[in-house]
């Protein structure tokens, strides 16, 4: 782990930005005195923010100092949740779910096309420094599977050719609609006629 | 308190103790991996599962406290099966390299696999490898053995108060390491070593150099500080290979310092192992009677006020013992064991001990340090402030140079001005020390080893008195020394006598030539420049300073090399134990002070170490009471007077260098240079 990230080049030093000091302040004052280490992981995913979307160690030293804990308890917090980038990503994080409910619903054919799309594998950035490729465990989206994750946004309901306007979209700059691909809303039902039926079946019984 | 049954046996335990502790109480061994008494529980490694009525499932004893009417087995085939597969587990990542492996012979894990695992592998698969970590020159990691029971992460976050370690990473990724390269800053990390179940921690210096079941065991006490911890020390042959820590709740409880562990090569190196007399200005080789010859040659016609005795910091009781026999004998009254100059008067024995005691340490509830920096002249009693400053409720405040110390603390300023203000009462923490019931303070020799030191001492007393230190079962007044040899000196007097000149008084008089011999017996921290045209006598294991020194050098033995009396800063008579014989023509201290005096024919009255041992007794009854800490008296003790205004300074510079044999030892060196930054730049594959 600190040998992957050790091999970034790592900035020297990282301060939180003016806009930024004032969600600090709030996210401390969350919690009660004493307790402001709670405060780490919203400051960690803020300073991420601030730093084009990965962590370099200065940040977290930086976010140990302002908590007053030991920087490795905060080390270890940043290696153990996978959202949190400790080397340098793409503009485009595309996180796809490859768990067993994504799985079974075509993920496979998800991960080919964006290998595909993108000329990269998994774990890599494209060249233009313009997307990032990773494998995700299960994000929580089972019933619009399969499903991606690209920055803050879910595509769901995927399939190679949605995959793939989805990604072209981006690449030219624009801003694809997020959500399910396939025209439902959420997660209701896919046969809406079915389910209207079933309910009317409940109300009869 | 709760009662339960455990194997059908009833035990009644303590509210607040776990299952597992209940299983020992009740003498059923419990296998473990992560947990141990003296750290907090994690409940990771699996390994004390044991069945419970009413329990769907095996429970880890270890985090599950004992309740009332709980019914437990350890002993049926569901909880060996959970044992063969928590070990099973385990094993699938630990690499199958016990031939190579320092633990082998004492690991945890490897007899655990003997008792309670499979007798196969069932396992194909490659196994993980985790990269090493340098985590310093003294211990040597091979993370693809650890197995995660955290105890290194939770002992120094706990007990060595350095959060440097932590896991990283999760799952299968999971690493334990610092993160960031970069060695300890405890000086307790050794601990470590003993603590890691595998082979993942271990000794860096002792590597691949011992098998455990080919040493010869032997339990003595340590003698580079003044705690007294409690160790064992290792030897093959005539080489002492390792030192390790004994149980002992009242000093050390089962930590030592890491010089005490790993400063033993010093005893390898330097040594004086015969003879030598300055002959035409050089030092050369010489016999017993040459040396002794010489010796009682220049002692023709000097009278006994020309003659005086310096001890270091090193030296058993029994031999200043019979140095100071041999001084009274010869009619000198010249001598002092406080080379460092330290201002302490043997008048009153609890003005110049640890009164509180280091377990007493525990029931205080605030602290005063006076010129005093536990962490680096006694990192064990530390582990003890520590120990309390985690339990809560126990203000501690410094004076003296300002110092990570492992726990909070107010820095009241630097100097005997901070404490005559606390002394008249002023200030806030002189509030603090008066609310508390059980108030300490700890005079270090920063503060007592000065021109004003005997200022100091009494202002730190009427501290002790006004703030209700001395009282009834409770004693707060506490001397921190630095010295093993220091309190057994001060016990036995050796000290000026009438009209006697104390160390000052000597080197001035060895340079003016009112002092024409001075004795040295392992005192090697003075001014030896100081000591003129003197004849000088070096009495002592190490070619260190006062050896370059003398005129005629008389080899010794070290500490573990003798039988022989160390009284700690609580005032607790121990005695080490010989491990290894003294190497070349080297011999006891006493036995040499004791053929010397022949020579010089005021014969001492006694030919057995026990008949010296018996002749301490008489000077002070203390050292017939052995291990045991008795309560001093009160008394006064100290001078009133005016402070010098120069802020207290540590009389320990570098931690890992502060006597001959730590000088000498080459991990200490290392330890130096890692700490002072020369070792920058070094990664875990030098050496």
């Amino acid at each position: 782990m600190s040998s992957e990230a050790e091999a970034v080049q790592q900035p020297d030093s990282f301060s939180f930005s003016a806009e930024n000091q004032g969600r600090v302040k709030t996210e401390i004052g969350k919690y009660p005195d004493g307790r402001q280490a709670s405060a780490v992981m919203p400051l960690l995913d803020l300073a991420q923010r601030q730093n084009n979307g990965w962590l370099p160690r200065a940040a977290m030293d930086h976010v140990a100092e302002l908590l007053g804990m030991p920087p490795i308890r905060v080390y270890e917090v940043a290696t153990f949740y996978t959202m949190y980038n400790l080397k340098p990503v793409g503009k485009h994080h595309v996180q796809v779910c490859t768990n067993l409910s994504c799985w079974l619903r075509g993920s496979d054919d998800v991960i080919t096309t964006c290998r595909r799309v993108l000329g990269v594998d998994v774990g890599q950035t494209t060249e233009d420094g313009m997307f990032t490729l990773s494998e995700a465990e299960c994000l929580g989206a089972c019933s619009n599977a399969p499903m991606m994750q690209i920055g803050d946004d879910y595509y769901e309901d995927l399939d190679m050719g949605t995959t793939q306007a989805i990604l072209t979209k981006l690449r030219e700059g624009g801003v694809p609609d997020p959500g399910p691909q396939i025209g439902r809303r959420g997660a209701e039902p896919m046969q809406r006629d079915h389910a209207k039926n079933q309910a009317a079946e409940g109300e009869d019984a | 308190m709760p009662k339960l049954t455990i194997d059908g046996m009833e035990v009644e335990v303590e509210p607040g103790m776990t299952v597992l502790q209940a299983c020992e109480a009740a003498g059923i061994e419990i296998p473990r991996f992560c947990y141990h008494e003296r750290l907090s529980i994690s409940g990771n490694c699996r390994m004390c599962l044991v069945e419970m009525e009413r329990a769907p499932k095996p429970i880890a004893s270890c985090a599950m406290p004992a309740a009332d009417g709980m019914v437990v087995r350890t002993n049926t085939p569901t909880v060996q099966k959970a044992r063969k597969g928590v070990m099973e587990f385990l094993l699938v990542n630990h690499p199958l390299d016990c031939p190579i492996c320092d633990q082998g012979g004492e690991c945890d894990l490897q007899d655990q696999a003997m008792g309670y695992g499979h007798d196969r592998s069932r396992y194909h698969e490659n196994k993980r490898a985790v990269k090493d970590k340098y985590l310093g020159p003294l211990i040597r990691t091979v993370m693809t053995r650890c197995i995660h029971c955290t105890r290194c992460i939770r002992f120094a976050t706990e007990i060595a108060g350095v959060p440097e370690l932590g896991a990283t990473g999760r799952g299968e990724h999971m690493e334990i390491g610092t993160y960031v390269e970069k060695a300890l800053t405890s000086e307790l990390s050794g601990n470590m070593i003993d603590l890691c179940p595998v082979g993942a921690l271990t000794s860096a210096p002792y590597a691949f150099t011992a098998r455990p079941w080919e040493l010869n065991k032997t339990e003595t006490i340590d003698a580079l500080d003044a705690v007294g911890c409690n160790i064992r020390v290792d030897t093959r042959g005539a080489e002492v290979m390792r030192v390790l820590p004994r149980l002992n709740e009242d000093v050390n409880e089962e930590w030592i310092s890491d010089k005490t562990r790993f400063a033993i090569d010093g005893l390898k190196f330097q040594r004086l192992d015969r003879p030598y007399v300055r002959r035409d200005g050089k030092l050369t080789e010489a016999t017993w009677d040459e040396a002794f010859a010489a010796i009682s040659e220049m002692m023709q016609g000097i009278g006994g006020s020309e003659v005086a005795a310096l001890a270091g910091d090193l030296v058993c009781a029994e031999s200043m013992m019979a140095l100071k026999d041999l001084m009274v004998a010869l009619g000198s009254p010249n001598l002092d064991c406080r080379q460092d100059g330290a201002k302490l008067e043997t008048g009153c024995r609890a003005g110049y001990l640890f009164n509180t005691t280091i377990a007493g340490i525990e029931d205080a509830d605030a602290c005063l340090l006076i010129g005093a920096n536990p962490r680096l002249e006694a990192p064990v009693i530390n582990a003890r402030l520590r120990k309390r400053w985690l339990m809560g409720g126990f203000p501690v405040g410094l004076i003296g140079p300002e110092a990570d110390l492992t726990y909070d603390h107010r820095h009241l300023g630097n100097g005997p001005d901070v404490l005559g203000e606390i002394a008249r009462g002023e200030g806030e923490f002189a509030k603090v020390l008066m609310d508390a019931a059980h108030p300490m303070l700890i005079a270090g020799q920063g503060a007592l080893a000065r021109s004003d030191g005997a200022a100091i001492l009494a202002a730190a007393r009427a501290i002790a008195e006004k703030t209700g230190m001395v009282a009834e079962g409770w004693n707060g007044f506490n001397v921190l020394h630095t010295a093993a040899a220091r309190t057994g000196g001060l016990d036995l007097g050796f000290v000026p006598g009438n009209g006697g000149r104390d160390r000052d008084g000597i080197l001035d008089g060895a340079a003016s030539g009112a002092v024409q011999v001075v004795y040295l017996l392992g005192a090697d921290e003075i001014d030896m420049g100081r000591l003129g045209d003197a004849f000088v006598i070096y009495q002592g294991h190490h070619g260190d300073a006062g050896a370059h020194r003398a005129d005629v050098i008389l080899p010794g033995a070290a500490y573990t090399e003798k039988n022989a009396a160390y009284v700690n800063t609580e005032g607790r008579v121990q005695w080490t134990r010989r491990a290894t014989y003294p190497p070349g023509e080297a011999k006891d201290d006493w036995a040499i002070l004791r053929a010397l005096s022949e020579v010089l024919g005021k014969t001492l009255p006694y030919n057995t170490l026990e008949d010296l041992d018996a002749r301490m007794g008489e000077a002070n009854p203390a050292f017939n009471q052995p291990d045991t800490v008795e309560p001093a008296a009160w008394g006064a003790f100290g001078k009133e007077g005016a402070f010098d205004g120069a802020p207290f300074v540590s009389p320990i510079g570098n931690f890992y260098m502060t006597d001959p044999i730590s000088r000498a030892s080459v991990t200490m060196a290392e330890c130096t240079a890692v700490v002072s930054g020369s070792g920058e730049g070094k990664t875990g594959t030098h050496g």
